[in-house]
């Protein structure tokens, strides 16, 4: 796939120049060093102003200091399991609500008959917050399990559902006749042609549940549970421990960086044919 | 094959199909009335006519895309038809693209020669986006021929193409249509087009058939030859066209463009 990319970004010198006005000695890996060098001047700052006493350690503890708990937490063991709890619950929801969203978009992608029958009742549902339904959610599911799930669920089934609706909308009829022309079957005709030419759109709305998913997450896991990190979070508040508190918050965001990271290699791997997605591999 | 006289030959050569009182109409209009044609392998016919004479249609009526209303088309059910977009997926490589609706197995040797016979060899790993126009219009025709089809529809497929390259196209359809040996319709509104690749043009007006040439080998492809000179002129007459009354070569292009 490297290559491919690279290939495809000789014959094209007028985009690489709009794309890049100001040519910095560094070069594309300059700008990415320096990309990340911010962030880390940041937290280099937190940490000076935390040494030298203007922040409290009750307001914003020293990042060395949350390092330093998170090794504590790893050593008895909780951290890892409270992770793995989270973690646990975000895949379900997310396998849950992910198929029941791609197969509902695919009908309705396909049939008018599933459009007429489903699609209004979806998208009044999609018109509720889904946090809103909260105190109901505790109400069927009491503070199990189930609850959480549902709720990642819910989150995520509603992106799912409409970008793949509209990824096999925006398939082009061109391609569709070409496929008939060809002699390929119903099925063939979907496999072929119609959810490669919705895959874009798909992992677009993949990519966003994601996030939803997370935050679906925080919200469930700060209702009363015993593990995950949501709890290590409100049993922090409890004894004000705010160096617990911005390891949870830490790790909430390692996360979503993480679940970014894997939705934009997948996107990288399935769509390497999409020059949108090709081109755009360093950013 | 270019000394052969397709019209000569119809007794023993093998039909490619056979249109019987084809009608077609959408709603009130009909847009097609009565047409009756019929194409032998290996024989080349143009088909020409102005927008919306009912070319198109016809041509889609034969690739099954669209339903007749009456008549009958005795042909292959699956017809080969390049449009004039290249169509390609752009997800596939080109090899993939090329065997569209063969088993992947059986059909990569059979796309590879293909793309070989088309002249993009070593590009089967490639993706369509990396291919300019009369290339991918180039895969569109090996998609078409790996399949050896009875019957090839070409809809306006070099329309799009800039003039040089489609210069290029011609003699490459040409070839490989000597080779495979299908039938072939194709649909234009250029007249230097049909000369250039057509053993026989027919010219449509309003859903008929309104005038037919044969094409002499000598003439074909030839477009200086006087035959080919006489036959644009009628072509362009036929379709309405005014021409300059005196030969051209006496007038400059400037006493034309004043």
């Amino acid at each position: 796939m490297a290559d491919l990319t690279e290939d495809l970004n000789t014959p094209r010198p007028l985009a690489s120049a709009t794309a890049r006005p100001l040519a910095l000695p560094g070069g594309e890996r300059g700008l990415a060093l320096l990309s990340w060098a911010v962030p880390l001047f940041l937290v280099l700052i937190w940490e000076l102003a935390a040494r030298a006493g203007w922040l409290s350690p009750q307001v914003l503890p020293a990042p060395s200091k949350v390092a330093q708990t998170a090794w504590a937490l790893i050593g008895q063991g909780r951290l890892l399991s409270d992770l793995g709890a989270s973690l646990l619950r975000a895949a379900a929801g997310f396998a849950i609500g992910g198929s029941l969203g791609f197969v509902l978009g695919t009908a309705v992608g396909f049939s008018r008959l599933a459009e007429a029958l489903l699609d209004r009742s979806v998208q009044m549902v999609r018109a509720i917050p889904f946090l809103a339904l909260l105190p109901l959610v505790i109400v069927w599911f009491g503070v199990d399990e189930g609850g959480k799930v549902f709720l990642v669920a819910l989150g995520v089934l509603f992106p799912i559902y409409i970008n793949t609706v509209l990824g096999i909308r925006q398939v082009d009829p061109k391609l569709i006749e070409l496929g008939r022309v060809t002699g390929l079957g119903p099925w063939a005709l979907v496999r072929r042609i119609v959810l490669p030419g919705a895959l874009p759109s798909i992992l677009a709305g993949v990519r966003y549940a994601l996030a939803v998913a997370w935050l679906a997450l925080v919200i469930a896991e700060t209702l009363a549970t015993t593990t995950g990190i949501g709890y290590l979070a409100m049993d922090a508040r409890e004894f004000l421990r705010t160096d617990v508190i911005v390891l949870t918050i830490v790790i909430y965001a390692l996360i979503g960086v993480a679940s970014d990271a894997v939705a934009r290699a997948l996107e990288r791997r399935q769509l390497a044919w999409h020059p949108n997605y090709a081109a755009r591999r360093s950013a | 094959m270019s000394t052969q006289n397709p019209q000569n030959t119809s007794p023993q050569a093998e039909t490619a199909v056979q249109v019987q009182g084809l009608v077609r109409r959408y709603g009130e209009r009909v847009v097609l009335p009565q047409l009756s044609l019929s194409i032998a392998r290996g024989e080349f016919v143009v088909l020409l006519g102005e927008s919306g004479c009912g070319k198109t249609t016809l041509l889609r009526a034969l690739a099954g895309l669209d339903a007749i209303d009456a008549g009958r088309i005795d042909g292959p059910r699956q017809p080969a038809v390049v449009f004039q977009e290249p169509r390609l997926l752009p997800w596939d490589p080109l090899w993939r693209n090329v065997c569209l609706g063969l088993d992947d197995a059986r059909g990569r040797p059979l796309a590879e020669a293909a793309l070989v016979e088309v002249g993009l060899q070593g590009r089967s790993e490639d993706w369509p986006r990396n291919l300019s126009g009369g290339q991918a219009q180039r895969v569109a025709l090996a998609r078409a021929l790996v399949r050896e089809p009875r019957l090839l529809l070409l809809d306006e497929p070099f329309a799009a193409l800039d003039a040089l390259t489609r210069l290029r196209m011609h003699g490459l359809v040409r070839e490989l249509v000597e080779r495979h040996r299908p039938g072939v319709l194709l649909v234009t509104h250029d007249v230097d087009e049909a000369i250039a690749l057509a053993h026989r043009v027919l010219v449509m007006r309003d859903g008929v058939i309104a005038a037919e040439h044969a094409v002499s080998a000598a003439a074909r492809g030839h477009r200086a030859h006087p035959e080919a000179v006489d036959l644009r002129e009628r072509l362009l007459a036929e379709l309405g066209v005014e021409t300059e009354a005196a030969p051209p070569a006496a007038w400059g292009p400037a006493a034309r463009a004043a």
